[in-house]
């Protein structure tokens, strides 16, 4: 998915802030004048903000209620305090620290390889001429038009074999989970590649002509100039690693190798009445640092998903 | 490797470098060194359970790293090789295999061989003659104590002599193993049971159920608590011609398919177990999702609410976002950045969490959404409601995506085509259906076809919403808001009898499918040309 998507993203990346071609000749009109040009936006606009925020607001306040159960949850909380959020700390049963630390570990391990071995190949496929290149690039783009969880069966027989000969790397354990995860491993050659293509070649040239070899001319110059690029891809891959339940909930069934998504749906599933405070609080904790980050990286997202990524 | 060091008289000239290649080199050398450690490590443990399959892709592995990163050639192999390999063992792998598992019955009562089912019907009907051998009974195991494969340990009780069966038959007991007391107590390579693990493993469902050893056409030798006997059965199992022949009333069963299972039945069509077992049925699934009238009604609703379902959400999204870029990009504006920031929330959820939210808020007793509207509305009871139930939430959480993809496209349409159609007088809304509405569809078409294509396979939507519910009381398989691919996972994964080969031709379809939506997507972008 590049090439439109290429142009698209060039053209596409001042969407993310305030679009600044302000015409030195419009000057805000006056009352009714404002109303009909300017104000009936307003109106739309505050509309569209009350139905993304009543969800949200909602939980919010669940989260902070004392009572539990759904019944007593209102949108503005009349009752203030953190039972819920004492709750996720203090039950061995649901143990949401721990489900916490495993969604960031298999992330960070999945996400770091992926943008890593992307990089590799991303770089082989920008620099090098070689024979079945064309190829290969086409392979790749057709493979990963195919989710990996389409196999899930196939996936789950392997892995039950897997854990016959080599335990650590079964089923219900991080270990396998993070190795299947690993499939994905060349998600992001495309994207990268892209990038790789907009440094200049010169530079190599100049290097090599220095005496560096092409793994130096990869590490040292190419890859420090496209570093901020990498860090923003991989936060988009965090995203829907996070994200991932299908697999999650065959691979992971036992309560301590649990994901936040499958740890949290089980609760969830378990009795839908009675655990919404507890699932109000989780959610909000879970998802207060991704929106943090999405709001801090607000215009590259906007150039990354009109890039083709799109988000589970 | 020697000739890759500093004391190479081109390299060392080749730049003051001589000082950072070590580091790339001992990198490579501990690297290839890891892995063929750890190749060498599990080698005699997959030897011993021949698991050749593994022990193929192990060093196929070692070879091809030694290959590409040991000699100076191939270049562009050693930045490719590391993704390949993951990708073509944890994905292209499992796609050919779900292509293989599809053309089996694999499931529910078919994970046994033929041959093994065969022991367990002579078993079925094996009695205990009066001289019949007794042996006392050790179990142990060359695999992890859970999952086997196991292996009996017989000492004849009258005889003392001893023996190992596993389910393919007898064979004399290793020299080098321990006899105790009339007991076998330790074997070289085994790891050997201890009561209470048998006492579990032997349990309904567990893997020591029914374990049969056969000793001839018609005896087999089971576990009776801590001790084995050897049975005899009127039941006598014809190899060559693959019959069995009831010796009582010398009627004579051959395998019958029913489905996609084979019974053994006899000319009257009686079975003469409920045992069926697993075998390759060719396109036998396939032929099924078309032709058995049950499936196909299934099969065919679900395809086409997976279709409404995907364009659905696409096309609300798509609306709605573009409905608010439109409004919302007006520069006079004050107030854009706010706008925007909170409407992105939405998208910035991860969506797990806003799909599980959502769901609460249907409940009929305490949902937000009968809370707010103050109805008492089983949101997800009826099809149709579930269904709409399930497209609100894809809009919710998908019309910020959209805003921002419109907002985008809007921006980059060039202001002189602006400034053309309002001195040709045309109206707002005649020069947007006309001029800016096209333009802005052209450049987003081929987000939309991607769009499009994630929520053909967009699991998390259905099953953290609805689990692909409401059922009907008939059909518990097929709910009201199942797409494909919930679907096959419910097959495969369900609480009812799973069915892995059905499972995987439904995947297979999906696979082909998807494939389609690919190639669509490819012709709309110019992505092909770019691959030079």
């Amino acid at each position: 998915m590049s090439a439109t998507t290429q142009t698209t993203s060039d053209t596409l990346s001042t969407a993310g802030g305030p679009p600044l071609r302000r015409d030195p000749n419009d000057t805000q009109p006056h009352g009714a004048r404002w109303w009909r040009e300017i104000g009936w936006r307003h109106i739309v606009g505050v509309v569209a903000i009350v139905y993304a925020l009543i969800p949200i607001l909602y939980v919010v306040s669940a989260s902070f209620n004392p009572i539990g159960s759904v019944s007593a949850t209102n949108l503005i909380p009349t009752q203030f305090s953190l039972t819920h959020y004492e709750s996720l700390f203090n039950d061995p049963n649901r143990p949401y620290a721990r489900w916490y630390l495993n969604t960031i570990i298999v992330a960070v391990v999945v996400v770091s390889a992926q943008v890593f071995f992307s990089a590799l190949a991303a770089y082989a496929f920008s620099r090098f001429r070689f024979r079945g290149r064309r190829g290969g690039l086409l392979t790749l783009l057709l493979v990963q038009m195919f989710p990996q969880f389409l196999a899930v069966v196939a996936l789950f027989q392997l892995f039950s074999s897997v854990g016959e000969v080599f335990p650590a790397f079964g089923l219900d354990t991080l270990a396998g989970y993070i190795l299947l995860l690993l499939g994905g491993s060349l998600g992001q050659v495309w994207l990268i590649k892209g990038f790789f293509d907009s440094v200049p070649k010169e530079l190599d040239e100049a290097a090599k002509i220095d005496g560096a070899g092409h793994a130096q001319v990869y590490f040292q110059i190419i890859l420090p100039l496209v570093r901020p690029i990498l860090a923003v891809t991989g936060l988009i891959a965090f995203v829907s690693v996070i994200g991932e339940f299908l697999l999650a909930s065959i691979f992971l069934r036992e309560t301590a190798v649990k994901t936040l998504a499958v740890g949290m749906y089980t609760v969830l599933d378990g009795d839908r009445s009675n655990n919404l405070g507890w699932f109000a609080a989780a959610a909000v904790l879970a998802s207060i640092p991704v929106v943090l980050l999405f709001q801090y990286l607000q215009k590259y997202i906007v150039g990354g998903i009109t890039a083709g990524a799109v988000k589970g | 490797m020697s000739h890759t060091t500093q004391s190479d008289p081109p390299r060392a000239v080749r730049g003051g470098a001589g000082t950072t290649r070590v580091l790339p080199l001992l990198a490579r050398v501990l690297g290839i060194g890891i892995i063929a450690a750890l190749a060498v490590m599990v080698t005699p443990a997959l030897v011993a359970q021949e698991r050749w399959g593994f022990l193929a892709v192990f060093w196929g592995v070692v070879a091809l790293l030694l290959a590409v990163y040991a000699t100076k050639r191939a270049v562009p192999a050693k930045y490719l090789l590391p993704g390949v390999l993951f990708l073509s063992l944890l994905v292209v792998y499992p796609i050919l295999m779900t292509f293989q598992l599809s053309t089996t019955n694999y499931g529910d009562g078919t994970r046994t061989s033929k041959e093994v089912t065969v022991n367990k019907i002579i078993a079925s009907a094996a009695f205990q003659e009066a001289n019949a051998r007794r042996f006392t009974l050790a179990v142990g195991t060359e695999g992890t104590v859970d999952a086997g494969p196991y292996t009996f340990f017989l000492v004849d009780q009258a005889t003392g002599d001893a023996f190992a069966g596993t389910e393919d038959g007898l064979t004399d007991l290793p020299a080098d193993a321990t006899v105790t007391d009339g007991a076998v107590t330790e074997v070289p390579g085994y790891t050997m049971l201890t009561k209470q693990q048998i006492n579990t493993l032997s349990n309904t469902g567990g893997p020591l159920e029914g374990f049969t050893i056969p000793t001839g056409d018609n005896t087999v030798i089971v576990a009776q608590g801590f001790q084995a006997i050897e049975l005899t059965s009127p039941l006598v199992y014809d190899q060559a011609n693959d019959t069995f022949t009831d010796t009582r009333t010398g009627t004579v069963y051959t395998p019958q398919r029913s489905g996609d299972r084979s019974y053994f039945t006899d000319s009257e069509g009686n079975r003469l177990s409920s045992q069926s077992w697993g075998e390759s049925v060719g396109f036998d699934n396939y032929k099924r999702i078309f032709t058995d009238p049950r499936i196909s009604k299934n099969f065919l609703g679900i395809f086409a609410w997976t279709v409404v379902f995907a364009v659905g959400s696409v096309a609300l999204t798509f609306l709605l976002g573009l409905v608010l870029a439109v409004v919302l990009n007006e520069s006079r504006m004050r107030g854009q950045k706010v706008y925007r920031s909170i409407l992105l929330l939405p998208y910035a959820i991860p969506g797990f969490i806003s799909l599980m939210v959502w769901s609460s808020f249907y409940n009929t007793d305490f949902g937000l959404i009968n809370n707010l509207l103050g109805t008492h509305v089983n949101w997800l009871g009826s099809t149709a409601l579930a269904r709409s139930a399930v497209l609100l939430t894809n809009l919710w959480m998908g019309f910020p995506y959209m805003f921002l993809v419109a907002t985008g496209a809007l921006q980059a349409v060039p202001s002189e085509l602006k400034e053309a159609a309002s001195i040709d007088g045309a109206s707002g809304f005649t020069h947007f259906r006309k001029i800016t509405f096209p333009l802005v569809l052209v450049s987003v078409a081929p987000l939309l076809v991607a769009s499009f294509a994630f929520n053909f396979n967009n699991f998390n939507a259905i099953q953290l919403l609805t689990e692909g519910g409401p059922f009907s009381a008939s059909d518990p398989t097929a709910g009201g808001t199942d797409i494909l691919i919930s679907y096959t996972y419910r097959l495969a994964f369900g609480t009812s009898a799973q069915q892995i080969g059905f499972a995987s031709a439904i995947s297979v379809i999906l696979f082909i499918l998807t494939g389609v939506l690919a190639a669509i997507q490819f012709r709309g972008t110019r992505v092909l040309e770019d691959v030079n």
